[in-house]
């Protein structure tokens, strides 16, 4: 597996131009099965190539059913755990369940600013061409370290 | 046009100043840096420059922090020096670093990451009382950004700890913006460079093919990043089933960056080096956590811990094992002796760890712990904790067992191999009147400065991150940072050439072929027999890839031999990478999926390739607990404290490994303690 798609969850993103986990995955993996051809299961999403599975959770964070799960490397991991996320616009929840039953709850920060609103050069001014061949970026915010004299042997 | 087909193609052509090749942390840096730059120029000379981005997925969730990351790893911070950081740098390399690149990373690395909180990531800070926040709360405490003085949490020297699941997608958010989407290409596979037709040392265009649908693109540019990542997957992994994805550094990394650059022409450095990661077994979850911040050791079966009982050897390799902190790769020798004598496992003693920090703290904080550890693998791979809950390991009540993982190539973090680049012109480097080895090619530029920054020796062709050799430990921040760097002189050098215009060296008919010989291979003999995947004139790109890692497994120190080699081993694999490579002219795709596979494992052969003759070449073990030379099972200063570069001739298809000079630019000996007396 790694990843699978739950048959009674999975919509195939209908109304939307292409499915959100074969937009998202960085390897290629997730495709969706449009006539039921290649699963049975006609208009859901499947993992094509188990075993490229890099288990990142890329798929699973961005289902907007909440469909695709993890079963983890059946040639490593024993049956029966299971870890599941649930990403907000800010944090993310988790659901760890052990094989042996016990479960955990974790919640952690993903992001202090609102999804969409960086404005990349805003308040920062605009370089001058001829700056272009000098060492630091287009703006500076206090983070380029000159370095103290007397460390370069050949710099006299 | 016409739609294109499976079997017919539509051609796309794009004419551009500059190109960048990859979606990660560098091409994200290089984007942001670039367009505002791209702005000045506009608003100066009225000139608009055309710049476009090609990733093989999606900018959001691409490279090497897809997953994201619970650390950023270098951050120098107001007190420590850049020449602290390439003193670091070279110690963990053994020796043989540029001292020009990492300390140019080091002085501009930490602008980046103080871009990262300002966009909205996450960073842990410590209060006044010591007390540590995440990076939610401590912005809701008031704490201030590291710009203004906040204090991180520092896991490691140069380490700070962050709520990074977010973290690509927010880099990802900013460089989008900044290019704007009609200057982004997503779910393009750029496969092969192409040079120019009047000047082949020039770089003149790249070709490659969407993964969605039956199109080529052939763009030409005066300038090209490119930043593609590193290599995996060119070994037999540990795990050999659906584990095969669980690698340590992210599977979809092909190694592109090394192998495109080489068939343009690109002088390759240290291609020899590999990182070979000591993690957490199976799930290779991230150990830095645990050994900085938890403060727990790893001991052998016996409950001894290695890195004492082994100490003498770090002596037998001065003065690389003698710094406070030993090499990476000296560490995971000391780790292997254990293992190769019998008292294997390895453990995390992650029992004591926790039990001793408890000794000191509150209920309340101890809640908070254990949540900290749970994010450190939640936060950059689920796949551990997928390991834990199978065999219902709860770190406080059971230790985990460590294993030195399959090597993995790569230039960002503890490793350095990539390709050759010009660097700084200010921080002394040797220039090209100072002498050099005698067998470097006399085409290739002398001295570490040859005009723009980050270009490599083929004009107009940088690169960033992961592709800059001989540098090293600069994770994703410094990633991002070295994209930025190489955007200024990209600009600097469309604006040099405003008026030459690239013409390709190959027809792009030939291209367009060249790149769908695995799907023409496929559909001319498909029916010659019944089993799709059993055919005399085509081999899958799967099975071509189980025949590279098993080569290099067994003959070029993986896992097999425990990371042994020797010159007839190596003769033996460079016999059988010879006919594997030609055999990769008969791969074949059955669809857009596969061409993308069959691609990526033919930019691992000639990675693969590569490491195997600079392995050959440099007589000596550089790199004890990465690979040992058994027949040359030293590290020999005198003769081999020195680059290994090479150059790969397309046309020949055959490689040529030189020494280049390596010159100290920063003094280390103030990384070792006087000796005790």
């Amino acid at each position: 597996m790694p990843t699978y798609v739950r048959t009674d969850k999975c919509d195939g993103c209908k109304g939307q131009d292409k499915t959100a986990c074969m937009y998202i995955c960085p390897h290629d993996l997730m495709k969706l099965d449009k006539d039921g051809s290649e699963t049975g299961h006609p208009m859901k999403a499947f993992n094509q190539e188990p075993e490229q599975c890099w288990e990142c959770y890329s798929c699973v964070k961005i289902c907007p059913q909440n469909a695709i799960e993890v079963r983890h490397y059946a040639d490593i991991v024993p049956l029966g755990g299971s870890v599941q996320p649930l990403r907000g616009s800010d944090s993310i929840m988790w659901t760890i369940k052990f094989r042996n039953g016990t479960l955990k709850r974790f919640k952690f920060p993903t992001r202090t600013t609102s999804e969409g609103s960086i404005d990349p050069y805003g308040g920062k001014p605009l370089p001058k061409v001829a700056d272009l061949d000098k060492p630091g970026y287009f703006a500076q915010s206090g983070g380029y370290r000159t370095g103290r004299g007397g460390e370069l042997l050949r710099v006299k | 046009m016409a739609q294109g087909t499976f079997e017919n193609p539509e051609v796309v052509q794009e004419d551009l100043d500059i190109l960048l090749i990859g979606g990660g942390m560098a091409c994200c840096g290089a984007a942001y840096e670039m367009m505002r730059w791209a702005e000045a120029v506009k608003a100066e000379t009225g000139r608009e420059l055309k710049i476009k981005l090609v990733d093989k997925a999606a900018m959001d969730r691409s490279g090497a922090v897809a997953q994201g990351l619970s650390a950023i790893n270098t951050y120098i911070g107001p007190e420590q020096d850049p020449a602290d950081y390439a003193r670091m740098v070279s110690n963990d390399l053994m020796g043989i670093t540029r001292d020009d690149l990492a300390y140019d990373l080091g002085r501009h690395v930490d602008e980046s990451v103080h871009l990262f909180e300002e966009w909205g990531l996450p960073i842990w800070k410590t209060d006044a009382d010591g007390v540590r926040h995440d990076g939610a709360e401590s912005q809701r405490e008031g704490l201030p950004a590291l710009k203004d003085g906040g204090k991180p949490v520092r896991s490691g020297k140069w380490q700070i700890m962050i709520n990074g699941e977010s973290y690509k997608w927010i880099v990802a958010e900013a460089a989008k913006k900044a290019l704007g989407l009609p200057r982004i290409q997503e779910r393009v596979f750029i496969v092969k460079l192409v040079n120019d037709k009047k000047d082949p040392s020039r770089i003149a265009g790249a070709v490659g093919f969407s993964v969605r649908e039956n199109k080529i693109y052939v763009y030409k540019a005066k300038a090209i990043l490119l930043a593609a990542g590193g290599c995996v997957n060119l070994f037999r992994p540990r795990s050999v089933g659906e584990g095969t994805g669980r690698a340590w550094y992210p599977v979809w990394n092909a190694g592109s960056t090394y192998a495109m650059a080489a068939e343009a022409g690109a002088e390759l450095t240290m291609m020899e080096n590999r990182f070979v990661p000591a993690r957490f077994k199976d799930g290779y979850g991230p150990v830095g956590a645990w050994f900085l911040l938890f403060k727990a050791k790893a001991v052998n079966a016996y409950g001894e811990d290695y890195m004492t009982r082994n100490k003498e050897l770090l002596d037998q390799y001065p003065p690389y094992g003698q710094a406070a902190v030993p090499a990476s790769c000296l560490r995971n020798h000391l780790m292997l002796k254990e293992m190769r004598e019998g008292r294997g496992p390895i453990y995390m003693d992650t029992v004591t760890a926790l039990a001793k920090l408890r000794e000191s703290l509150s209920p309340k904080e101890v809640k908070h712990l254990e949540a900290e550890a749970w994010e450190d693998f939640l936060d950059m791979c689920v796949g551990q904790c997928g390991m834990w809950v199978g065999e219902n390991v709860e770190p406080e009540k059971k230790m985990s067992e460590l294993m030195p993982t399959e090597p993995y190539l790569l230039g960002s973090h503890s490793g350095c191999c990539g390709i050759w680049v010009s660097g700084p012109g200010d921080l002394g480097a040797p220039t090209a009147a100072e002498g050099e080895y005698d067998g470097v090619p006399s085409h290739l530029p002398r001295g570490w400065n040859w005009g723009y920054r980050s270009m490599t020796t083929v004009k107009g062709l940088f690169t960033a991150g992961d592709g800059v050799g001989a540098s090293g430990h600069k994770f994703s921040s410094g990633s991002h940072a070295e994209g930025r760097i190489a955007a200024k002189a990209m600009v600097r050098f469309a604006l040099d050439n405003a008026d030459w215009t690239p013409e390709l060296d190959t027809p792009v008919a030939d291209l367009a072929e060249q790149i769908y010989k695995p799907v023409r291979n496929f559909l001319a003999h498909k029916d010659y027999t019944t089993a799709i995947d059993i055919n005399p004139h085509y081999i899958a790109p799967k099975m071509l890839q189980f025949r590279l890692q098993k080569i290099m497994d067994e003959y070029v120190a993986g896992v097999a031999t425990y990371y042994n080699t020797n010159e007839v081993m190596l003769k033996v694999a460079e016999e059988k990478l010879e006919f594997l490579k030609e055999d990769a002219a008969k791969m074949r795709a059955k669809d857009l999926h596969e061409l993308l596979r069959a691609w990526e494992n033919y930019h691992r052969i000639l990675t693969a390739e590569a490491h195997m003759k600079h392995i050959q070449f440099r007589e000596e073990s550089r790199y004890p607990g990465f690979y040992y030379r058994t027949d040359k099972n030293f590290v020999d200063e005198k003769n081999w404290k020195c680059f290994v570069n090479s150059v790969y001739d397309r046309g020949t298809k055959k490689w040529t490994c030189f020494k280049r000079k390596h010159v100290d630019l920063v003094d280390k000996s103030k990384l070792f303690k006087p000796a005790a007396h």
